[in-house]
Order: structure tokens, then C-alpha cells, then sequence
């Protein structure tokens, strides 16, 4: 248990002195809302546009934290400090997970209340709405760190980690835009699938927080 | 010994799949009745289906083969999976392009967003394309082989969970699928069944095919190395 | 004028998609037929390679009976022309 917290109390001490990742999403995040004003010709949005221009931006941003998720191993050959500690390699992958959906939620705390702000006239859906983006960032965060690993090892890495991951998020795009559709309606929030909307972000991150954790072994086995 | 063994399956393998193949289409162009609603265009559907389900399952043979592949180190059960990964892709083109043929003769389009089978596919095969550019990209044999394992494990636990997501974003009513076996009279599930047979044999018989191949490369690779060290 | 080919639309889309499905297969066949023309090479360069080998060492037999081989093959060859000059 304590080196997990070590862990993440290591990658978060790092974020929160450099700042390298968070303040880049979070504008990233801004400068794509302003795109799609002009991108779309719209000064309002709302039901299945609102989401589809939130959920891909936010999507969008946590591939940018994903490809700096080993940025300070690779940097500082922590990698192999890590490797050589006595601890489970699965607690690596918890740790990083874990980070991993600190940033997104840190990140959308500041990005959907912006995104409130430029183009909703209501909020009334916005608190169910970050329950499903807190279990979408789980699922990201799962998929994310793993495929970050095996990115961060290849020679393309930056390429990589974005081109395989679109495909996998895809699940997590269609739940989280469905239930942003009727979340964001312009007539007040409608639970209309809520529930299956939140039974497939679950299953989701169930299945690969599990495969996660059966695999990361092998991926830093050497 | 074993060698001969596994020549003789190939060659088995491949008339097994001439004779079942020839037989299922033979079925379907002339026992199988035309299609009340689709009419003659509803023959697509013995090829396009058997080639879809033979994909999927490939790439879930594929997951299997790379769980034993980490499990034992043992690189054929990495040659196993790469090589179920690559035949279902080949396969997954011809779903996608025989798809969009049936679509635009069926509705006029050459692509279907309301068609759940087509576009899971397509995402499956985005996916599993990224396999290549994957393997290329890490030089280390061994790494290479783990991590395309482990890709072959989340990508086989995707499969089945993207079918269900695209099936729920569909619209409630209307949804345009042609994929559906459900409700299929007899006259048309028994020839249906042939070519989906069939086309696993075949699956299977381009899967030895290649693997046998690739097992050739190497040993005459091993030969080379051989005769060159002993100069 | 009766059309040379009175094929309706629909016949045309399922011949299109078997046809498409037929070409992939043919294509799969050439490039594994590209793949065991370069097993052969690499094969016969290997035999010659390890005849080369094997004459320099240990081979007096095994060059005469390379020597042999030869000589029975030019005779067999030359017999074959004989015939088919007849």
C-alpha cells in the first residue's frame, strides 16, 4: 500500500512543481471550445452537439497527458529505479491509473465550467454529467496508462499512443456523448438512458482496469 | 516426423475447405430461396456474415494464443497470434468492402452509420491496424512479442465490448442491419451454416498456410547462419 | 437492341462483392507465391553454399559422387535430345 501512495504522491509532487501537463491541457481544452464556435458557426449549444464538442475535446486533452504519462522516467531513466524497487508491478500501473484520473478530473473542473460558460444556458445536468466523466476518465485511465507503456517503449511513441488508443476510447465516446445528449438538452436535463449509459462506462472500466492488471507484469519484465 | 505430420493437416486442412466451401455456395446460389424482402441481393449475406463471425473469432483466437504466449514465453504461440491477427484483418477488409457493396445495392449508400455490424467493424479494424505499426516500431524480439501479446489481449477484450456499444448507440427504431441471422427460415440456415464452416476452414487453412511458411523463413535463416559461421 | 449482357442491378452488386472477395484471396496467393519464389532462391543459394562447404572439408567422396551425379545427368540429358531430335 505505501509504495502505491509513494507513487502517486511522487508523480503528483512532480505535476504540481513543473506544471508541464496540466495548465497545456487545460488551454488546449479552451483554444478547441473557441474552434468549434467558429468551427461550427454557434454561440449556443446543447443536447448531442454540446457533447460532441466537450466529450472529443476532453478526449482530445487526455491524449496529451496519456503521451506525457512516462515523461519523467524516460527523462530521468526512472524507469529502471522503478523497475528495480521491490515493488508489484501492478501497483506501478495503479499508481500511474490513478494519476492518470486525478489530472482529467483536475482538468475538467476547469475545462466544463468554461465549456458551461461559452455556449450552455442551463447547468442543470452538469452534476450527473461529471459522474459519467468520472467513470469515463477511469476507463481512460485504464486503457491510457496501459497503452502509454507500450508506447513509451516503441520508437514512434508519440505517434503511437493516439493512433491505438482512438479506437479503443470509442466505447467511452459513444457513453459518455449519449448521456451528454440528453444531460445537455436545452430543455433541462432527461435521464432518458442514464443507466445504461452509466452500465456500459462500468463494464468498460471493469473489464480493462482487470486486464490492466492481469498484463502490466509482462510489460516491464526484463 | 512432426514435420510431415503438420504437411499432411495443411493439405487435409485445404481440400477441407475447397470441398465445404464449393459445397456452401453451391447451397446458397441454388437451394437456398431468394429473400422475400431483399431479393437476389440478400446472396451477399452468405458471404459477407461468415466472413465477419471468422474474423471476430480470429482475433479472439488470437487474444487465446497471446495469454499462452505470455504465459509460457514459447515464441510459436506468438507467431500463432500475429498470424490470426493478420489473416482476420485480411478478412475484416473483405467484411468492410463487401459490406459497403451490399449497402449500396441494398439502400443506395456506400456507407451505413445505422448499420451496427458495419460499423463496429470498422472500428475493429482500425484497431487491430494499429498491430503493424506496433510491432515495426519496437526492435527488441522479445519486447516486441509482449507487448503485441498484450495488444492482442486488450484488443480481443474490445471486440465484443465495442459490438455492444455500437449496438446501443444505434436509434431505437429503425435501425438498418442486414447482419441479423435471427429469424432465418431453414431453407436459408443450413447453407448459411456450410459457408460459415467453410469459411473457418479457410480461415484456418491460410492461418497454417502462413504459419508453415514463416516456420520455413526460419529455419532456412538458421541454415544461413549456420553454414556462415562454420566459415 | 436486345443489351449483350441483360443483367439486373442487384445481380451486378453480389457478382461485385464475390468478385471483391475472390481478388483478395488471388492477391494473397500471388504474395505468397512471391514469398516461396524467394524461399527457393534462398534455398538453392544455401545448397550451393553448403556444397562449396562440403567439397572444401571433409568431401573427396562427396565430391565424387557429386562428379558421378553430374556425369550421369549430362548423359541422361543427352539422351533426352537424342530422342527428341527423333
Amino acid at each position: 500500500m505505501t509504495g502505491f501512495a509513494a507513487l502517486l504522491r511522487k508523480d503528483l509532487r512532480v505535476e504540481m512543481r513543473t506544471l508541464r501537463s496540466l495548465p497545456a491541457m487545460a488551454l488546449f481544452a479552451v483554444s478547441a471550445f473557441v474552434i468549434f464556435r467558429f468551427g461550427l458557426d454557434r454561440e449556443q449549444l446543447e443536447g448531442e452537439l454540446a457533447a460532441g464538442v466537450l466529450v472529443p475535446t476532453l478526449l482530445f486533452a487526455a491524449l496529451l497527458a496519456i503521451n506525457r504519462l512516462f515523461l519523467a522516467e524516460r527523462e530521468e531513466g526512472g524507469f529502471d529505479l522503478v523497475r528495480l524497487a521491490p515493488v508489484d508491478r501492478t501497483v506501478l500501473f495503479a499508481a500511474k491509473a490513478s494519476a492518470l484520473v486525478i489530472y482529467l478530473v483536475v482538468l475538467e473542473l476547469v475545462a466544463v465550467p468554461i465549456f458551461a460558460l461559452f455556449f450552455l444556458d442551463s447547468a442543470a445536468g452538469l452534476l450527473p454529467f461529471a459522474l459519467v466523466l468520472l467513470l469515463a476518465d477511469i476507463g481512460l485511465a485504464a486503457t491510457g496508462t496501459l497503452i502509454s507503456t507500450i508506447a513509451t517503449m516503441s520508437s514512434a511513441r508519440d505517434l503511437l499512443a493516439p493512433l491505438i488508443l482512438l479506437p479503443l476510447l470509442i466505447p467511452l465516446v459513444i457513453a459518455a456523448a449519449g448521456a451528454g445528449e440528453h444531460l445537455l438538452a436545452s430543455g433541462g436535463p432527461d435521464y432518458g438512458r442514464f443507466g445504461t449509459w452509466l452500465a456500459l462506462l462500468g463494464l468498460y472500466d471493469l473489464i480493462f482496469l482487470l486486464v490492466g492488471y492481469a498484463t502490466f507484469d509482462f510489460l516491464l519484465d526484463d | 516426423m512432426a514435420n510431415a505430420l503438420k504437411s499432411i493437416t495443411l493439405r487435409r486442412l485445404a481440400i477441407a475447405a475447397v470441398l465445404v466451401v464449393g459445397a456452401g455456395y453451391a447451397l446458397a446460389f441454388f437451394a437456398a430461396p431468394e429473400d422475400a424482402d431483399q431479393g437476389f441481393i440478400q446472396k451477399i449475406f452468405y458471404l459477407h456474415v461468415p466472413l465477419a463471425t471468422v474474423a471476430l473469432c480470429g482475433w479472439i483466437v488470437a487474444a487465446i494464443h497471446a495469454i499462452r504466449h505470455l504465459r509460457t514465453g514459447d515464441p510459436k504461440h506468438d507467431a500463432r497470434s500475429y498470424v490470426s491477427i493478420h489473416i482476420s484483418v485480411i478478412f475484416g477488409l473483405a467484411v468492410l468492402l463487401t459490406g459497403a457493396i451490399w449497402a449500396k445495392g441494398s439502400w443506395g449508400v456506400w456507407w451505413e452509420w445505422k448499420e451496427p455490424t458495419l460499423v463496429s467493424f470498422l472500428i475493429v479494424f482500425l484497431l487491430y491496424a494499429t498491430y503493424y505499426p506496433l510491432r515495426y516500431a519496437i526492435e527488441d524480439r522479445d519486447r516486441q512479442a509482449r507487448y503485441a501479446s498484450v495488444f492482442a489481449i486488450t484488443a480481443g477484450a474490445f471486440v465484443p465490448l465495442n459490438f455492444l456499444a455500437v449496438r446501443l448507440a444505434q436509434p431505437l427504431i429503425h435501425p438498418r442491419t442486414f447482419s441479423s441471422t435471427g429469424g432465418l427460415p431453414d431453407s436459408m440456415l443450413w447453407p448459411f451454416l456450410v459457408c460459415l464452416v467453410g469459411m473457418g476452414l479457410l480461415w484456418a487453412t491460410l492461418v497454417w498456410f502462413e504459419l508453415d511458411s514463416k516456420a520455413a523463413s526460419a529455419n532456412l535463416k538458421r541454415i544461413r547462419r549456420a553454414l556462415e559461421a562454420t566459415a | 437492341m436486345i443489351p449483350v449482357l441483360a443483367i439486373e442491378n442487384s445481380d451486378r452488386y453480389v457478382g461485385g462483392a464475390y468478385l471483391v472477395f475472390l481478388l483478395l484471396l488471388l492477391i494473397y496467393v500471388a504474395i505468397m507465391a512471391a514469398k516461396l519464389a524467394r524461399i527457393q532462391r534462398e534455398l538453392g543459394s544455401l545448397a550451393e553454399l553448403s556444397e562449396r562447404r562440403g567439397g572444401r572439408g571433409s568431401g573427396h567422396d562427396v565430391g565424387q559422387i557429386h562428379d558421378r551425379e553430374q556425369a550421369i545427368e549430362t548423359v541422361r540429358g543427352a539422351t533426352h535430345r537424342e530422342e527428341a531430335a527423333r
